[in-house]
């Protein structure tokens, strides 16, 4: 039940815990590097070293964080909705890349002063003695460059760290590139197929570390050589007679697994899922080609069973083996199929709709259809809308599928099984640049129609289709059947309206409707009618009228 | 992956190519790293790769979709005729303009990024691709409707002078059928 202040709190609430995590792990492992055991590194590296450390420690985080969301059936089984996978990729991800940046700078100055130590061979300089260090074992060096013959590059690509930190620095940018949104939305196989280069930075990830080329002084060496007093008299380090013995030093045992190894294991359990379930029969019992370029394939599988306004995920393995793509589910929980309204706008679709036989003109037998498997359902239950007493539900063009299944089950419910449902009157809202996508949801809403019309209910479901674009021909249409019963281009009763609806005349009209009660708000369309939805529901709340608005991503 | 026109993605990817390396350069510039002549030189390759590529080419297939501000970068970039139409020259332009950043570490990521657009670019160059400025549209005024007829040229056709004197008194007798059609839905 969604309140709309907790519901922003808790957004809100959810993102300071985050950043509060970051910046512990930020300064904890600053300091950490501050101690005395790195002493003698810092003197080679100054405060490059934490600089580089502590955005590591903040990446190991968010790097387990990220694999979390995406283990769709574990999130499903725990009953988790609430986390809006959106916020990952919105927040974590560029503040990931941020410290990506900082990390790979911090790194830059590192290798730069490394190489410095090294060529600047003059014994009476601190950095080049610590430099020579561990030349006869090369066990307890310091500076993982051993020799002034080379360059950073050259060093970068001969070591693991190095070379590990290319591979998954230029896999992270491929991915980046690859979902930018105009290539998300035009070429979603690119996005798709490049953003498995995560498996190359997770792995990257993990080794990263291997080579322990971050090294501070064995804990058996702070006992000989103790920096504060020692470090001004290193050039009597283990001469006789000193007390300072030669520093030795030793690197980090990686730490990075124990972060993200918990999250890969659970990843690699949900693609085995995954795999089981694309097994699953799932029988197409019916295929319906709507005029609208739109697909409709009613499904049934063993065991299946859903939530309003939930969606599965569709792979047709005869059109792409590696390819599931997500869609709302329109038919309600309590009819015996499942089924999914698919718009053809691209290659998949495209293709799953002449596997379907959609582009010949004879219906096909049933042996003929292909096979596909069905991953779900996932995501927000939205049986929120039968908690209120009045909804207004507003869909925007492709929006309104999840209402299909909400519009549906409701009616099941106040009808068939004879329930008291809570629900005493729905306002719909309808959004729709062009009149062709209408046809199946039209079809719905005759149906309802007629079905309320017998049992004497016109009055619950009131429902309001808005045109907001139209040609010249068809305005002249429009005008000339304006008398006419039916609406001229539904065919239902009530009439399309021309335009974007009134918001402040339509709320204060369910407003003095309906006194003393909760109304419910529900949207399922662009960001910028969800900021006006939100501000006609503040403006409109009153002492006995309250507006709730519910920001679900369907 | 059919339809992909690839010098989009290849054009993101020299756009992010372009900053990775401005930001390498200023940072190989403001630590005076060794070899920060290269860095130097990053910077300018960097500034120079994001001027290229920030206008986006219009698509073949689809809306394009601007970037904010580009139309004046349009049209310098449309300026260079074919030297930036073409997709083989700038995968040979991306491949000769990376190839410093390589002498220097603070660089190489940029370096092989270009690199990577570059190969991409080639590919979109092989499938036939080429660049197009998006322009804004002219306005067209929008012809006349088919149902809006031109004003009659001739008066309407009358019948003869006897028959008009009688039409006052006596209306059954002065009615007529016009030789042509009057309705208004031709």
């Amino acid at each position: 039940m969604g309140n709309f202040v907790a519901n922003e709190g808790l957004s809100v609430f959810v993102i300071m815990v985050w950043l509060g995590i970051n910046a512990f792990l930020f300064v904890h492992f600053y300091m950490a590097f501050l101690v005395e055991r790195w002493y003698y590194t810092r003197v080679l590296l100054g405060q490059a070293l934490p600089w580089a450390r502590a955005p590591a420690a903040c990446l190991n985080f968010n790097c387990m964080l990220i694999l979390l969301p995406v283990c769709r059936n574990l999130l499903s089984f725990l009953r988790v909705y609430s986390i809006k996978a959106l916020h990952i990729y919105n927040d974590i991800f560029p503040f990931s890349l941020f410290l990506v940046a900082v990390h790979i700078i911090a790194h830059l100055f590192n290798f730069e002063f490394f190489m410095d130590a090294q060529l600047n061979r003059n014994t009476s300089l601190l950095t080049f003695v610590l430099s020579e260090i561990g030349n006869g074992d090369n066990a307890s060096f310091l500076n993982p460059i051993r020799t002034n013959e080379t360059n950073p590059t050259i060093v970068m690509f001969t070591t693991v760290a190095g070379l590990t930190g290319v591979a998954i620095t230029l896999a992270l940018i491929l991915i980046i590139t690859s979902s930018m949104e105009v290539i998300r939305r035009s070429y979603f196989e690119v996005f798709w197929y490049t953003h498995h280069l995560f498996i190359i930075f997770f792995i990257g990830l993990v080794f990263h570390g291997y080579a322990r080329i971050v090294r501070g002084q064995t804990v058996a060496s702070l006992d000989t050589n103790k920096p504060q007093n020692c470090s001004d008299m290193f050039e009597d380090w283990g001469k006789n007679g000193s007390n300072c013995a030669v520093p030795e030093f030793a690197g980090n045992p990686p730490g990075t697994w124990k972060w993200v190894l918990g999250p890969m294991i659970l990843y690699v359990c949900e693609r085995i899922v995954r795999i089981y379930r694309s097994h699953q029969k799932v029988v197409i019992t019916k295929v319906v080609m709507h005029p609208s370029k739109t697909l409709e394939l009613q499904m049934k599988r063993k065991g299946f069973s859903m939530e309003v306004g939930q969606y599965v995920f569709i792979q047709c393995p005869s059109v792409s083996r590696l390819e599931w793509h997500p869609f709302t589910l329109t038919s309600a929980p309590e009819e015996d199929y499942f089924s999914a309204h698919i718009r053809i706008v691209g290659d998949w679709t495209q293709a799953l709709y002449e596997a379907c036989g959609g582009d010949k003109n004879e219906p096909q037998e049933a042996w003929k259809l292909p096979k596909v498997a069905i991953d779900g359902p996932f995501g927000t239950a939205s049986e929120d809308v039968f908690g209120y007493e009045v909804v207004m539900l507003v869909g925007a063009g492709i929006g309104v599928t999840p209402f299909a299944s909400i519009l549906k089950s409701v009616w099941y419910k106040r009808i068939q099984n004879n329930q008291d449902v809570f629900t005493k009157k729905i306002y719909f809202y309808w959004l729709c640049p062009e009149t062709q996508a209408f046809e199946w949801f039209a079809d719905l809403l005759q149906s309802l129609e007629g079905q309320m019309t017998e049992k004497n209910m016109m009055g619950f479901l009131s429902y309001n289709i808005y045109l907001t674009r139209w040609k010249e021909q068809e305005a002249a249409h429009f005008r000339v059947h304006h008398e006419a019963e039916n609406d001229p281009i539904t065919g239902l009763k009530q009439k399309t309206f021309y335009g974007k609806p009134n918001w402040d005349n339509e709320f204060t009209n369910i407003t003095s409707q309906h006194p003393r009660s909760k109304v419910g708000v529900f949207l399922c369309g662009p960001p910028q009618l969800a900021k006006s939805l939100e501000k006609q529901c503040m403006s409109h709340s009153a002492a006995d009228v309250k507006f709730i608005f519910n920001k679900e991503n369907f | 992956m059919g339809k992909i026109e690839w010098a989009m993605w290849a054009n993101e990817q020299a756009l992010a190519s372009g900053l990775i390396l401005l930001t390498g350069g200023i940072v190989g510039v403001a630590g005076q790293f060794r070899g920060w002549q290269f860095a130097a030189y990053a910077v300018a390759a960097g500034v120079f790769v994001c001027l290229l590529e920030y206008p986006r080419s219009k698509r073949a297939k689809g809306t394009s979709v601007e970037r904010t501000g580009q139309y004046c970068f349009t049209v310098c970039v449309k300026a260079f005729g074919p030297l930036t139409r073409n997709y083989y020259v700038r995968a040979f332009l991306h491949a000769a303009i990376c190839v410093p950043g390589g002498f220097m570490l603070a660089t190489v990521l940029g370096c092989v990024c270009l690199g990577i657009a570059s190969l991409i670019y080639l590919a979109a160059a092989i499938r036939g691709e080429h660049w197009e400025p998006i322009l804004p549209r002219k306005e067209t005024r929008k012809p006349v409707a088919e149902s809006i007829k031109n004003p009659p040229q001739n008066p309407p056709p009358r019948p003869p002078p006897e028959m008009r004197r009688k039409q006052a008194g006596d209306l059954e007798k002065s009615a007529y059928d016009n030789p042509m059609s009057v309705t208004d839905d031709e």
